[in-house]
C-alpha cells in the first residue's frame, strides 16, 4: 500500500492553479494538503494556461511536506485527460475527481493515471485518488466509490453542488448536509478510507465556522476543505487531541505493546477496560498530537 | 572612508557636506554644544495683526532671494497644498537655488519636479521622498544633494544650527491674525503640529498659512504667536480627504495577520512585556494588526501599558479608550479617530524634538520598550533600508525608524520575506538607513530571526513556539525561491545622502544607471 | 519545430505574474521585456525565455513579456501557454519533454 494513503489530512486548502501569487508559497500557512484547482476556479478559456502553470509549480516549488492534490476537470469535459497527464507528469501526490457518481468514474480516471505513470516514468501506484461527491446519486453510492480502487484514499463532500441537487441550499446550520455527511463518513469508515467535509464559505463568520468544524470532528471526519488560510488554525486546533487524551493514548500504546509481549489480551488503563482494538485509535491520537506540534514524547518516532 | 556599517563614503561628499562618517549609534552620547537661536525681529507696535495679503507678498516681506532655505511640515500627508503653492510662487518670482528643508515630501508634491529640473530647487532635506521627486533625484535631476534625515535627526540639525532655515512655512489648520497656530479644528484638521515646532523655534522667518482664520486668541496654541512673523490666509491648505482618512479596515490578509501574531507572541514572551511597558508601532497592515492582537493579549494577561508613542491610529487610541494604556504621546495622526483622540486629556501632543532628537537632554524614544517597524530590505547584519527601493530609486522615508530603533529596548522589524520577486532579507541592503546594531528582531512570514547580539532575547525565547531561524537561513530561503538578484547598477555620481540621526553619514545614494542586458 | 504563425497571448498583469505575447517573427527570435524587477532579474528572465523557446524548438518569433515580478516557473509556463495557443495544441502535450523546468 502507498504509505501516504493514510497520511494526516486535517486541512486541504483550495488554490487556483492559474494564480501564480497564490500557488507560490501556500505552505507557510501549514495546511496538511493543498489542492491545486484546474476545475471551477479556472475560467473555461484559461484551462490550457492553468496546466502549464500547474506543471511548473509542481516541478519547481518546494511545498515543504504539504500533500499536492490536483483537482482535475469533470469527466464530462474535454479537459480531464490532459489534466491527469499534466498533474502526473508534474509530480502531484494525488488526483481529486470532481462530481464522482460511481465506482466506474474512479476506475476511468485510474486508467489514465496508470497510463500516465508509465508515460512519465513515475512509480506505479504512486499517484493516489480522492473522489469528491457532489450529488445525491454520489452520496447513495458512497460505499461503492470508497471501494472502487486501491489508490483511493478518501472521499470528500462538495456541499454547493450537492445541496443544489437536493433542491435545498447552504444554510450555515448544517441541517441540509446531515444525511450526506452521515452517509459518507459511515461509508468511508466501512471501506477503511478517509472522509473530508465541504468548504465553509462565509469568511466573516468565524464562530459559525468553528461550530461547523466541531460538528464534523465529532461525526468522525478526517478533515475539512479550506478556502482561506485564516481557517487553518481553527481546524488544526479542533483536531488536536487534548493533553489528557494524549496521555491516555500513550499509556494505551505502551501497555498494549508490553502486554502483547506477555500474551495478555485484556487489561485496564486508568480504570478502563482496554484491548487490542484500542491500539489504532490511540496511535492515531498520538499521530495527530505530533502533527499539531503538541506531542513532545518519544512514541512512534520512527 | 568606510563607516561603522561598512559603507564607503566618498571623500568628495565628506568635503562637500563637512560631515563625518557614521561611527556607531552611541558615539555622540554626552556631546556638548550651544543651541542655535533664530534671527528675531521684534514686534512692538500695536497694529494688532500679522496678516499679509498672499504668498507673493509674504515672500517679499521675508526677503526671499536666491539660495535661501525654506521649510515645510508634512502633517497634511498626501493632502498637502502648502509646499506646491509656495514653490509655485517662488518659481514665478524667478528665484533660484532654493534648498527645501521639509519634515517629509510625498507624491502630493509631484508638481514641484519641474522646479527641480529648472534649478529653482537645488537641494532637498527631507525624511524621504516618494513618487516623481524620488525618480527625479535618482535620475540625477537635482543639482545639489538630497539629504535624508530621520525625524529626530532633522530637529538635531536645526537645534545645533547645522541647518539654518531662512523662512519656515507652517500650514496651520486654525490660526488667529497674530499667529497662534493649532493643529486642531478647521477644514484641514491634522490633530498636532509636532514636526513644525522645531521650525518655529529655529527659523529666521516664520510664516503661518491657514484656511481657517479664527478670532484671537487661538488658545491653547500649539505654536505660539511669539515665534510667528506673518500670517497668510488662503482658500485651502490641504485636502481633508487625504489628510486623515477614516480608520483603515483591519487587514484580512492572512500573511500580514500571521506576521502580526508572530510579533505579538514574541512581544508577550519577551522580558519587557510587563505592567507599565511602553510601545510604538507604525501604520502598515501588519503593524496595525499586531496592535490589535496585542490588545487582546494584554486584556487576557491583565497587563497594562504605561504609554504609547508616535504616529497614531485607531487601534492605539482604542487602547486609551479601553483604559489599557495610561497615556499617548502623539507626533502625528493618521486617521480621524486619532485626530479626535487628541481631545482626550490623556492624549499628549509632543514635538518631534521631544520625541526623537538625539542631541537634546533625553528624548521619548529612549524610554521605549518596544517599537514595531517595517522595512524595504534587511540584510544579514540586520541593517535596514527604508528609503531606497531595491531598484535603486528613492521611494521612502526614514521617519522615526532609526530614532526609535536606537532608543527602544526591543526593536522589531516586520516584513514579508518577498516583496514580489524581490527578497526583503538580503546579503547587503541597497542603502543603509538604520544600523543593524539597533535592530533586535526581524519577523517574516517564513520565520523570525533574532539579532545574534541579543543573546538575552535568544535565551528568553528558548521555549517559545515560534518559527525561529537565523537571518542567513531567511536570506537563503528567499533566494532559493527568487533566484539571486543582480545588484542594481549605479553611476558614480552621488545624488543623495542618508544622514544618521547624529548628523554623520550613514550611506550615500547614487544616480541609477538605466538597465541594459548583459552581453549574450 | 513549432512555427509561430498566429499571434497569441497568455498570463496576466497581476503581481507575481507576467503577460506573454508571441507573434510571427522575421526569421529570428526578437525579445522584448518590460519588468518591475528588470534591474535585478532582467538578465535572468531573458535567459529563462530563450531557454524555454529552445526547449520548445521555436526559432522564429517576436516574444514580448510584461513582467510583474513572476518567478522563473511562471515565466516558463506563460511562454509555453502562449506558444501552444499559437500552435493551437491543447492535448497530448509533451510534459517533461519540450515542456520542462
Amino acid at each position: 500500500m502507498n504509505p501516504n494513503k493514510k497520511r494526516l489530512r486535517r486541512t486541504m486548502m483550495f488554490l487556483n492553479a492559474q494564480k501564480p501569487g497564490l500557488i507560490k508559497d501556500p505552505y507557510i500557512y501549514k495546511p496538511d494538503s493543498i489542492m491545486l484547482d484546474l476545475e471551477d476556479a479556472v475560467a473555461e478559456n484559461q484551462k490550457d494556461a492553468a496546466r502549464f502553470s500547474l506543471y511548473h509549480a509542481l516541478q519547481t516549488i518546494d511545498y515543504r511536506g504539504c500533500e499536492k492534490v490536483v483537482r482535475i476537470n469533470g469527466l464530462e469535459t474535454a479537459f480531464w485527460r490532459e489534466d491527469v497527464r499534466c498533474a502526473v507528469a508534474g509530480g502531484c501526490d494525488s488526483i481529486r475527481i470532481p462530481k464522482t457518481e460511481s465506482a466506474q468514474d474512479v476506475k476511468t480516471v485510474e486508467e489514465v493515471i496508470i497510463q500516465s505513470e508509465k508515460e512519465f516514468g513515475r512509480e506505479p501506484g504512486s499517484v493516489l485518488i480522492m473522489a469528491a461527491i457532489e450529488s445525491a446519486r454520489g452520496v447513495m453510492r458512497a460505499l461503492d466509490i470508497c471501494e472502487s480502487s486501491e489508490r483511493l484514499f478518501g472521499i470528500a463532500l462538495s456541499g454547493g453542488d450537492y445541496t443544489k441537487d437536493l433542491q435545498t441550499r447552504i444554510t450555515g446550520t448544517g441541517i441540509e448536509l446531515m444525511g450526506a455527511r452521515q452517509n459518507m463518513v459511515i461509508a468511508a469508515r466501512a471501506a477503511g478510507v478517509q472522509c473530508f467535509d465541504t468548504v465553509y464559505t462565509d469568511m466573516n463568520d468565524m464562530a459559525g465556522f468553528q461550530q461547523d468544524v466541531e460538528t464534523i470532528h465529532l461525526m468522525g471526519f478526517d478533515g475539512k476543505s479550506i478556502i482561506n488560510p485564516r481557517q487553518i488554525n481553527t481546524v488544526h486546533k479542533i483536531f488536536t487531541p487534548s493533553e489528557k487524551e494524549v496521555i491516555f493514548a500513550e499509556k494505551v500504546v505502551r501497555e498494549i505493546d508490553e502486554k502483547k509481549a506477555q500474551g495478555i489480551g485484556v487489561f485496564t488503563v486508568d480504570g478502563k477496560m482496554i484491548d487490542i482494538a484500542f491500539y489504532d485509535g490511540a496511535k492515531r491520537t498520538i499521530e495527530l498530537a505530533k502533527a499539531s506540534g503538541t506531542y513532545k514524547g518519544g512514541l512512534l518516532d520512527d | 572612508m568606510i563607516n561603522a556599517v561598512g559603507r564607503d563614503i566618498p571623500e568628495e561628499i565628506l568635503e562637500k557636506t563637512g560631515k563625518e562618517v557614521f561611527q556607531g549609534v552611541h558615539h555622540f552620547d554626552g556631546y556638548t554644544y550651544r543651541k542655535h537661536g533664530p534671527l528675531t525681529q521684534a514686534v512692538i507696535n500695536s497694529d494688532g495683526s500679522k496678516l499679509v495679503a498672499g504668498i507673493h507678498d509674504v515672500l517679499v516681506k521675508c526677503g526671499i532671494k536666491d539660495g535661501m532655505t525654506v521649510s515645510f511640515h508634512h502633517h497634511f500627508r498626501e493632502g498637502d497644498y502648502v509646499v506646491n503653492m509656495v514653490m509655485e510662487e517662488i518659481h514665478k518670482m524667478g528665484i533660484r537655488d532654493i534648498t527645501i528643508c521639509a519634515s517629509s515630501l510625498g507624491k502630493a508634491h509631484d508638481p514641484i519636479v519641474p522646479y527641480i529640473e529648472d534649478g529653482t530647487i537645488s537641494n532637498i532635506y527631507s525624511s524621504g521622498v516618494r513618487g516623481k521627486i524620488g525618480e527625479a533625484i535618482s535620475h540625477g535631476k537635482l543639482k545639489g544633494l538630497a539629504v535624508m534625515q530621520s525625524h529626530g535627526g532633522r530637529v538635531r540639525s536645526l537645534v545645533t544650527g547645522e541647518r539654518q532655515i531662512d523662512i519656515a512655512f507652517i500650514g496651520a489648520p486654525t490660526c488667529d491674525d497674530y499667529g497662534n497656530c493649532r493643529g486642531i479644528g478647521g477644514n484641514s484638521n491634522c490633530g498636532v503640529l509636532s514636526y513644525a515646532i522645531a521650525d518655529s523655534l529655529h527659523a529666521d522667518k516664520v510664516v503661518a498659512i491657514t484656511d481657517c482664520l479664527v478670532p484671537f486668541p487661538n488658545f491653547p496654541a500649539h505654536i505660539s504667536m511669539t515665534r510667528v512673523d506673518y500670517v497668510v490666509e488662503v482658500d485651502a491648505i490641504g485636502d481633508p480627504k487625504k489628510i486623515a482618512t477614516g480608520a483603515a479596515k483591519p487587514t484580512t490578509d492572512q500573511r500580514k495577520l500571521m506576521m502580526a501574531d508572530y510579533c505579538t507572541e514574541f512581544v508577550v514572551n519577551s522580558p519587557y512585556f510587563k505592567d507599565g511597558f511602553s510601545y510604538q508601532t507604525g501604520v502598515g497592515g501588519a503593524s496595525i494588526a499586531s496592535t490589535i492582537s496585542l490588545a487582546k493579549e494584554m486584556k487576557e494577561r491583565n497587563v497594562h501599558m504605561r504609554f504609547g508613542v508616535g504616529g497614531l491610529t485607531k487601534p492605539m487610541c482604542d487602547l486609551l479608550i479601553n483604559n489599557q494604556v495610561d497615556c499617548l504621546l502623539d507626533t502625528q495622526d493618521f486617521d480621524l479617530d486619532a485626530v479626535e483622540s487628541v481631545k482626550d486629556l490623556r492624549h499628549f501632543r509632543i514635538s518631534a524634538g521631544q520625541y526623537a532628537d538625539p542631541f537634546n537632554k533625553g528624548a521619548v524614544v529612549n524610554k521605549l520598550d518596544f517599537v514595531i517597524l517595517a522595512a524595504l530590505e534587511v540584510d544579514e547584519k540586520f541593517n535596514c533600508n527604508v528609503v531606497v527601493g531595491s531598484d535603486g530609486v528613492i521611494t521612502g522615508a526614514q521617519g522615526g525608524h532609526p530614532d526609535t530603533a536606537a532608543g527602544a529596548k526591543c526593536a522589531i522589524v516586520i516584513t514579508p520575506l518577498l516583496q514580489g520577486r524581490i527578497p526583503a532579507i538580503c546579503t547587503e541592503v541597497t542603502t543603509v538607513t538604520t544600523p543593524g546594531e539597533s535592530v533586535d528582531v526581524v519577523i517574516t512570514d517564513y520565520g523570525i530571526a533574532i539579532n545574534p547580539k541579543r543573546t538575552d532575547l535568544i535565551e528568553a525565547m528558548k521555549d517559545v513556539d515560534l518559527p525561529f531561524k537565523t537571518i542567513e537561513e531567511l536570506r537563503e530561503i528567499a533566494q532559493s525561491i527568487t533566484g539571486e538578484p543582480e545588484r542594481v547598477k549605479f553611476e558614480d555620481r552621488v545624488v543623495g545622502v542618508i544622514e544618521s540621526r547624529d548628523g554623520t553619514i550613514m550611506d550615500v545614494v547614487r544616480q541609477i544607471k538605466p538597465f541594459e542586458f548583459s552581453e549574450e | 519545430m513549432i512555427e509561430i504563425k498566429k499571434p497569441a497571448m497568455a498570463g496576466t498583469l497581476e503581481s507575481s505574474d507576467c503577460q506573454v505575447t508571441v507573434e510571427e517573427g522575421e526569421g529570428t527570435i526578437e525579445f522584448s521585456l518590460d519588468s518591475t524587477v528588470i534591474n535585478q532579474y532582467g538578465n535572468q528572465i531573458r535567459k529563462v525565455a530563450y531557454d524555454t523557446l529552445k526547449n520548445l524548438d521555436v526559432k522564429n518569433v517576436k516574444l514580448a513579456i510584461v513582467d510583474k515580478g513572476a518567478l522563473d516557473c511562471t515565466i516558463r509556463a506563460r511562454i509555453e501557454a502562449a506558444v501552444y495557443r499559437s500552435a493551437e495544441q491543447t492535448e497530448n502535450l509533451p510534459w517533461g519533454g519540450a515542456i520542462r523546468s
